[in-house]
């Protein structure tokens, strides 16, 4: 019986750990905390509390808790198979959770709100681009789907990514590293404030990973919130970066 | 609206449907089985012959109570799905699954029964009758609804997925029943070619109406042990079921 | 911020509608072939049957609407599937528009790539099986109607087998039997245009199913859409 009770009572902590703890690098973090009346700045645009995501019976993740405050990023690190991946696919609403809660700007709101998803921008693994047209053709289909763009914004975003020389080729014929780039120039285009990035620098050659820095690093200073899984550093300014390991399962 | 649905809400809770499932079972089961004897002497020995059909007509206590079943099950599967997708119940979700075999079976027993009631009457064992057409489109419906199911790794995706189809299945059944006897009638089919009940007198109807009883007692019997063995399935690594088949 | 305005609903599904355009003209193989697939199951009946134009002629309602449902069928699989792969369809979900009306502008699309045109091949095969070209405009406005719904019902069955292995199959066994009405009332609206008589009650029917299938289909895609993605 008493041996049944410690199963009991050990299962919970068997079954997934997860270690939420917001340190950031070279600096003592400060929570921020909502506190009525504080000026706007010191606020969590973003807060998830106890998000928890269960595939048959196994847990990926559970009770998973973070606050984001505007420019600042918050780096998802981990093992494969932690449910980095599951969690900004959570967070993005496209995989239901058991539990949990958003608040974005300080409303309580689904994982599923319009206006949530008007805010935030998702990429993924692979760039979301059409084999068969045009890299510009592509990026005037995701953008234009969120806002008009004119084309010569088009043509700057493309030129900051240094994709201008391939955009007006087919998909099909550029390697990795040449779509994630033209991805990157919608990303930039969509006029989101959170970003949520998987794997975000891989594929990119060492030139293309400083122009994304560049890109990550201006959204930041503009006010963006930035969210990236990732296994390789991103070279952003540590001050701004909060991080969350998750641990995975504990076979 | 508080307090009010809680007892709704415990049906969500797998440990308890398991202990109520099995209290209930006895409680359908022995019912259903005193109810089929019942309408089974009475509609084979104590009913006189139809005057039409001769004997044959006898085998409607088996075709009626099954066809309106196979219906009736795709009705509640529809239901349990759709409350399962809405109130994110696993149990309901279960309970669907656990339907869909009984009601594809009950479809296959008014097919076969409706073409052995075809072969002394008409000579074939199919025609194109909108009744036996209707149900055979039914089965389909049921096989689909089933295919999907196992075709879908994840048991949550499998679940939703299939209460989607099956919340559109159920909106279907009513077109596409009218639409199969619009289409026989358009056609002009030999009226000898209808599956036409016997008009019923007290002696044939009490005992078709016990059968009706007695199969949908068995059908919430066989239900509730599938759901068992379903909620089993499901929550097998959980803390409860070691108590639970103790 | 940007200086740029958001986007409206017309706009999105413009932009839908254009991409699924231009995809269709970079790869017109996917696009004409379900329409040789009619031509070819059409041609099949005859080989299997009889030659003769007027026997033909009696069962030329069945076959037509038997081959272009298959054809559709084919068309459908590649609905959704391609833009699931390549993270498409989530960028749609993701965009803050309704996916409701995103799914149906690409259903439309896809009507008009593959619905409206085997509804105009028709007739010509019509004339193969030995239906007068003066049966044409009744044939063509069943067909219409039907090949629409019939679109619509895929969408569901589409979303519904994201993500299932050799979902081609499933996907015909679901969307099939939902739609029998349509086969029936089709059918039967393209034997009285054959036969010269008004067909105007049966197409009633088949707008009555159409415009249901209009407001409920999209609905039910896009929550398959949904659940197909996780």
């Amino acid at each position: 019986m008493v041996v049944l009770l410690g199963l009991l009572l050990a299962a919970p902590v068997a079954e997934l750990v997860d270690a939420t703890d917001l340190k950031s690098v070279g600096r003592k973090a400060v929570p921020v905390r909502f506190r009525p009346g504080a000026p706007w700045f010191c606020m969590s645009a973003l807060v998830v509390n106890n998000l928890s995501v269960y595939r048959g019976e196994r847990a990926i993740l559970c009770r998973v808790s973070f606050e984001l405050a505007a420019g600042r990023a918050l780096v998802i690190t981990g093992p494969n198979g932690a449910g980095k991946t599951t969690l900004l696919r959570t967070l993005c609403g496209l995989v239901e959770p058991e539990e949990g809660e958003l608040h974005w700007r300080s409303e309580r709101r689904s994982f599923r709100d319009a206006e949530y998803h008007v805010d935030l921008a998702y990429l993924g693994h692979e760039a979301p681009l059409k084999m068969d047209l045009t890299g510009r053709e592509n990026l005037r289909g995701l953008v234009g789907l969120r806002r008009d763009v004119a084309p010569e914004r088009v043509d700057a975003a493309l030129g900051e990514m240094q994709a201008g020389s391939f955009a007006d080729r087919a998909v099909r014929t550029l390697s990795a590293g040449q779509r994630r780039r033209i991805a990157f120039a919608a990303l930039g285009l969509m006029g989101a404030t959170l970003w949520v990035l998987d794997e975000p620098v891989t594929n990119l050659d060492r030139a293309g990973e400083a122009l994304v820095q560049t890109l990550l690093s201006r959204h930041l200073a503009t006010g963006g919130l930035l969210l990236a899984a990732t296994h390789q550093p991103l070279g952003l300014d540590p001050a701004c970066c909060d991080s969350l390991v998750l641990a995975g399962a504990v076979p | 609206m508080g307090t009010n649905w809680a007892w709704f809400h415990r049906f969500g809770s797998p440990p308890h449907v398991y202990r109520l499932a099995g209290l209930l079972t006895p409680w359908f089961a022995w019912p259903a089985a005193l109810s089929i004897l019942a309408a089974l002497y009475g509609g084979l020995v104590l009913a006189p012959p139809d005057y039409q059909q001769g004997e044959g007509f006898r085998i409607i206590y088996v075709h009626a109570p099954s066809a309106w079943l196979s219906v009736m099950i795709y009705a509640v599967m529809a239901t349990a799905a759709g409350i399962g997708l809405i109130w994110r119940m696993k149990v309901a979700h279960a309970a669907a699954a656990s339907c869909a075999g009984i009601g594809a079976w009950f479809t296959v027993v008014s097919l076969v029964t409706g073409m052995l009631w075809g072969k002394p009457m008409w000579g074939t064992y199919w025609v194109w009758d909108p009744r036996l057409t209707a149900q055979l489109v039914l089965l389909f419906l049921y096989l689909g609804y089933i295919g999907l199911r196992s075709g879908i790794d994840d048991l949550g995706r499998a679940d939703r997925a299939s209460a989607v189809l099956a919340l559109v299945g159920v909106v279907n059944i009513p077109i596409i029943r009218y639409s199969v006897e619009w289409w026989n009638s358009i056609h002009q089919a030999p009226s000898v070619m209808k599956m036409e009940k016997p008009s019923m007198p007290m002696e044939m109807l009490v005992p078709l109406l016990l059968m009706f009883l007695g199969f949908t007692l068995y059908f919430a019997a066989v239900m509730l042990v599938r759901l068992r063995a379903e909620i089993l399935r499901r929550e097998r690594n959980a803390s409860w079921i070691r108590e639970a088949l103790r | 911020m940007t200086a740029t305005t958001p986007a409206g609903s017309w706009q999105a599904a413009r932009i839908v509608l254009q991409r699924e355009w231009l995809l269709a003209m970079r790869r017109p193989a996917q696009v004409l072939q379900p329409l040789a697939f009619f031509a070819v199951v059409t041609a099949m009946f005859p080989l299997g049957y009889t030659p003769e134009l007027a026997k033909l002629r009696a069962i030329a309602p069945g076959v037509l609407w038997v081959g272009a449902l298959l054809a559709s069928l084919l068309a459908l699989e590649h609905l959704f599937r391609e833009d699931a792969t390549d993270g498409t369809l989530e960028q749609y979900v993701l965009s803050g528009q309704s996916l409701t009306w995103l799914l149906l502008a690409k259903t439309i699309a896809h009507w008009l790539l593959t619905g409206l045109p085997l509804t105009l091949m028709a007739p010509w095969l019509g004339v193969a099986l030995g239906v007068p070209l003066s049966a044409a405009t009744g044939v063509m406005a069943a067909l219409a109607l039907g090949t629409w719904t019939l679109s619509l019902l895929g969408s569901i069955g589409a979303g519904l087998t994201l993500g299932v292995r050799r979902g081609g199959v499933l996907l015909s066994l679901l969307t099939l039997p939902l739609a029998v009405p349509v086969l029936v009332f089709g059918a039967r609206a393209t034997e009285l245009a054959i036969v010269g008589d008004s067909p105007t009650g049966a197409l009633y029917l088949l707008g009555s199913l159409a415009v249901l299938g209009l407001t409920l289909a999209p609905l039910a895609a896009a929550a398959a859409v949904r659940i197909g993605l996780e």
